[in-house]
Formats: C-alpha cells, structure tokens, sequence
C-alpha cells in the first residue's frame, strides 16, 4: 500500500458558460491542472471521471490525446466526484499505478431537477401527484430539525449570508455578490422553512485533480496534500433520504454518519482534529445537520456556533471556504471534487481571497446525495 | 364538498388504494421475516412480502409548503397551480408516511397533531380527475 498525494488540481469556474459543454469544461479542468503541475497527458496513467448529465467523461481522450490510457466512467449521483475519487485513489494505493487523474464535470439545464420516479424504483404516482421533489425533502428534513433541536430560525439566513460572502472572495464561485441574512430570510419562500436564497442551483462547472504515489509524489516535488482518509458509504437502516414515500418509525444513522466515522478511522483523527470543513450544501439546512452528522457539533449546539461566527473564514473552524454549493451551484459531477479542490488550494496556501489565516493541516470534505450516498475525504497538509 | 367515494373517480395508481366498507385505506407490505412494513406495496408475486392496510390515523412528523409548480414529468397536475401542504405522517407501530396534507391552513400545520387519511381528488393536465391520498386534521381538531 502507497500513500496517495493529490500533486495537482485544475477547476473551470462554475456557474453558466453559454457556449462551451460540460465536457469542454472538464477539458479545461484537465488542461489547468496539467499545466500547474508541469505534466503532459501522456504523463498521466489512468483517469476516473464522470457527469451526470453532461456526456462520457472518456470521450475526453478525442480532445486530450490518444494515450491508450484506462478511463473510468463514474456514474453515481450526487456522489460521482467523490467516487471518481475513490476509484483514483485505490488505484494508487493498491500499487497499481503512480499517476492518475479524477475528473468530474457537469452542465444543468435552469430551474431545479426533475427525476422521473422509474429511475428512482419508484411508482409513478410518487411523481405524477408532486410528492418527487428535493426541495420539499430539504425542507421537511430541517423543519423536524429545527422542532427537535431549537435551532433558531435566524441560522438559516446567517449560513446563506457566509456562504455568498465567501463567494465574493473566490475565483470559481458563481455568486459573487453579498446578500445580507434580512434579503435571505424575506426572500421568496420556496419550501417551508426555506427561501430562494437558501438554495443552490443546478449549474456548471469541472474539476480535475492529479493524484500521485508517495514515491512520484516526492520525485515531483509539487505542492501536495495525502490523503488521509476516502469513505463512500450508501444508506444504513432508518435514515431519511431523497425520495421516500415512507420511512422506518425508528430512526437509524445517515449514509453521512457512517462515511464520516469510516474516514475518520481510516484516517487516524477525529472531528477535533480537522481545520477546514467543506459540506454538502444543497440548502442551509443540509450544511447545519452535515454539522452534526460530520461529527463537528452536537445536535442543536449550531445556532451558538453560526451566531458566533465559529465557521466563517475567520472562525474556528471555516465550512465552505469557497461558498460551497450556494455560491458555486451544484453541477453534480463536479461538485463533490470542487469541495476536495479548496481544501488542496487552502492547504497549499493558494487560495487567495479566501485563503484561511493560519497553519492547516486537516480538510475535510463531504458530499451527499440521492438515494443515500455519501463520500468523505480527509486530506493532510 | 362531498366526500370522495369509491366511485367518485378512477384512483390514481392501481394497488395503492382500498376501499373497505366504504372507508378508504393505504396498502402496503410487511416483509415475512423482519416483519418491517413497508410503502409503497410490493410487488404481488415477491413471496418475501404480505399485503397489509394501513392505519388510518397518525400525527404530523414534518412538513413543508409546496409553493412552486413542480417540473412535469413527473408532475401530472395543470398548469394552473395552487401551493399545497405535503408531510411526513407518523402512524404508530407501522411507519412515517409521505402525503399531501388538506383540509388545514398552512399557519395551523404543527409537527405532533394528529392527522386522519382521507381521499383527495387530483386533477390532470388533461382536466381528468383521479382519487389519491392525503391527510386532514382530526374532526374535532380544526379549531
């Protein structure tokens, strides 16, 4: 077993770019990554990538080279990057290979997604009666949230507004201008308790990260970060997901709860430990319960927390240093990679704007996704 | 506006619905040897499963107002959309279901009250009505 180092990394910012594909995007990504890190194509010796709506990610070779190298197709939802990722990974730490690449890109039409129920193993009624939407599981999962726990409702603007503050300091994001947390909470309602503003979109977007072997890592002498810990994990029993007509009285864990523990594991640290955090962010509500279910808080302790500004950039511990998927949106094939992608940038000191003040040395990055997928990776300076 | 009945119209999904001495009640499955229930219902043929109806009240575990119309498909509904209530519904002893709530303004939905299923007419682009579920406040409980 090779400890796995990610030496390089490219992004395409995200948003909307009329006029180029998703998979132009992810060439993009690939190209910058590339040149950053000083390597050819022909340098790199196996690729996983994937989108979700965007086209065969090895397609790309047509436009990157003909090397013969081995390209995996990742398809797997919300979870493609972290997949991609993961597959990356074993491949190096296995032995079987030195330098490989995970890619991920995607491009959304506007307006929120629509799921047909069959792709789901889910009858058509579910759909045809306007039960099959994400957003009214977002909001149903925060509102129990909010019931059990006392969270104040004010939480809720207060992550929006570090969200699209952190985005106007970062390069990639989509959302760049401020929005104060009164403009969030009187926005427009979308879903009880949750305004527009309190939601990602569906966008653009592509990442492309260079992992290397310990033994190519030191031969090439880049800015660097092991990755310490890679956990994909699908739902356990009495978790509450996207798309449930029903779910069991006794409540169980998340498929989030159990990545989580399996990469801190992996990974040899805990919660304690970690100093920048990037989690899925689909709305607010999702990045307070990722909060606790990443281990980082105790139920209900995230109205002290965000009141107190513990996770802004110059908190404690910052959630979502590049605005997360509020100010970057969510194409779904990239968005897992980009969250991987700030924390290599905080952790090599090239973030910029947004760069955290201080010595890091653990990031931690989570996304999750329909049907109950998680993916967590922990990455050491 | 009278009570939806067996007849009133075709139900929107054939094995979702039943109809016992008059009243309406959701089929679902339990699994043989865990006895855990489950919804929507299986399959007839998977042996592994047993039909089952179930109860008819519970109490609201959470909801959220529907305020867009949603993308079709899968949406069936009209263009015309009118924000409606949807919730999960715990009925005790069997699982937490997913249903549009009616017959209670949006400012009264707590989560705890209690809920009673009751049929609910929907009515399809094409102007057609079906019979799906929903749950309404507990008679008694409007105030």
């Amino acid at each position: 077993m090779s400890d796995v180092y990610i030496v390089g990394a490219g992004i395409h910012p995200f948003g909307r770019t009329p006029g180029r594909t998703g998979m132009q995007q992810g060439v993009f990504a690939v190209r910058q990554a590339l040149d950053r890190a000083g390597l050819e194509w022909s340098d790199i010796n196996f690729a996983f990538g994937g989108s979700d709506s965007a086209g065969n990610a090895d397609t790309m070779v047509s436009e990157l080279g003909l090397t013969g190298l081995p390209f995996i197709n990742v398809a797997n939802g919300c979870a493609t990057g972290g997949s991609a990722l993961y597959g990356a990974y074993n491949a190096i730490a296995s032995g079987a290979s030195d330098l490989g690449i995970a890619v991920g890109f995607d491009k959304h039409p506007r307006g929120s997604f629509s799921p047909l129920p069959a792709d789901w193993g889910l009858p058509d009624w579910y759909g045809e009666t306007g039960l099959m939407l994400t957003t009214q599981f977002f909001a149903m999962k925060i509102q129990r949230y909010m019931a059990m726990y006392d969270i104040a409702p004010e939480t809720l603007g207060r992550v929006a507004e570090k969200a699209f503050a952190n985005g106007v300091l970062t390069d990639h994001a989509w959302r760049r201008e401020a929005v104060d947390a009164e403009t969030i909470m009187t926005s427009q309602m979308v879903s009880d308790p949750l305004t527009k503003f309190m939601f990602c979109s569906p966008g653009e977007g592509a990442v492309a990260l260079i992992l290397a072997s310990e033994k190519k890592a030191r031969a090439l002498g880049l800015p660097s970060v092991r990755l310490r810990g890679v956990a994909v994990r699908t739902r356990p029993p009495g978790s509450f997901e996207v798309f449930s007509p029903a779910i069991d009285i006794e409540r169980g864990g998340s498929p989030t709860t159990v990545a989580s523990k399996a990469a801190y594991e992996m990974a040899g640290v805990g919660p304690e430990e970690i100093d920048i955090a990037q989690l899925q962010d689909t709305e607010v509500g999702a990045e307070i319960m990722h909060m606790a279910e990443n281990g980082f808080c105790a139920d209900g302790e995230q109205t002290a927390w965000i009141a107190e500004g513990r996770t802004r950039i110059d908190g404690a511990l910052p959630i979502n240093t590049d605005g997360g998927c509020l100010a970057c949106g969510e194409p779904i094939g990239a968005s897992g990679l980009r969250q991987v992608y700030e924390n290599y940038a905080q952790l090599t000191g090239q973030a910029g704007a947004r760069q955290v003040p201080g010595k890091l040395r653990l990031g931690y990055s989570h996304v999750y996704g329909a049907p109950g997928i998680s993916a967590v990776a922990i990455v050491e300076a | 506006m009278p009570q939806l009945t067996q007849t009133s119209f075709p139900p929107i999904a054939d094995d979702l619905l039943s109809w016992q001495a008059g009243a309406l009640r959701l089929c679902a499955s339990r699994e043989r040897a865990t006895g855990r229930i489950v919804f929507p219902p299986r399959a007839p043929d998977d042996d592994r499963f047993e039909p089952i109806l179930l109860g008819t009240h519970g109490t609201l575990w959470s909801w959220t107002i529907q305020r867009f119309r949603p993308k079709s498909p899968p949406y069936a509904g009209p263009d015309a959309f009118e924000p409606y209530a949807v919730g999960y519904i715990e009925l005790a002893g069997e699982l937490v279901i997913e249903a549009r709530l009616t017959g209670v303004a949006f400012d009264d939905l707590r989560i705890g009250m209690p809920l009673r299923l009751v049929p609910l007419a929907f009515t399809l682009a094409s102007g057609a009505e079906r019979t799906t579920f929903a749950f309404a406040p507990v008679a008694g409980d409007m105030a």
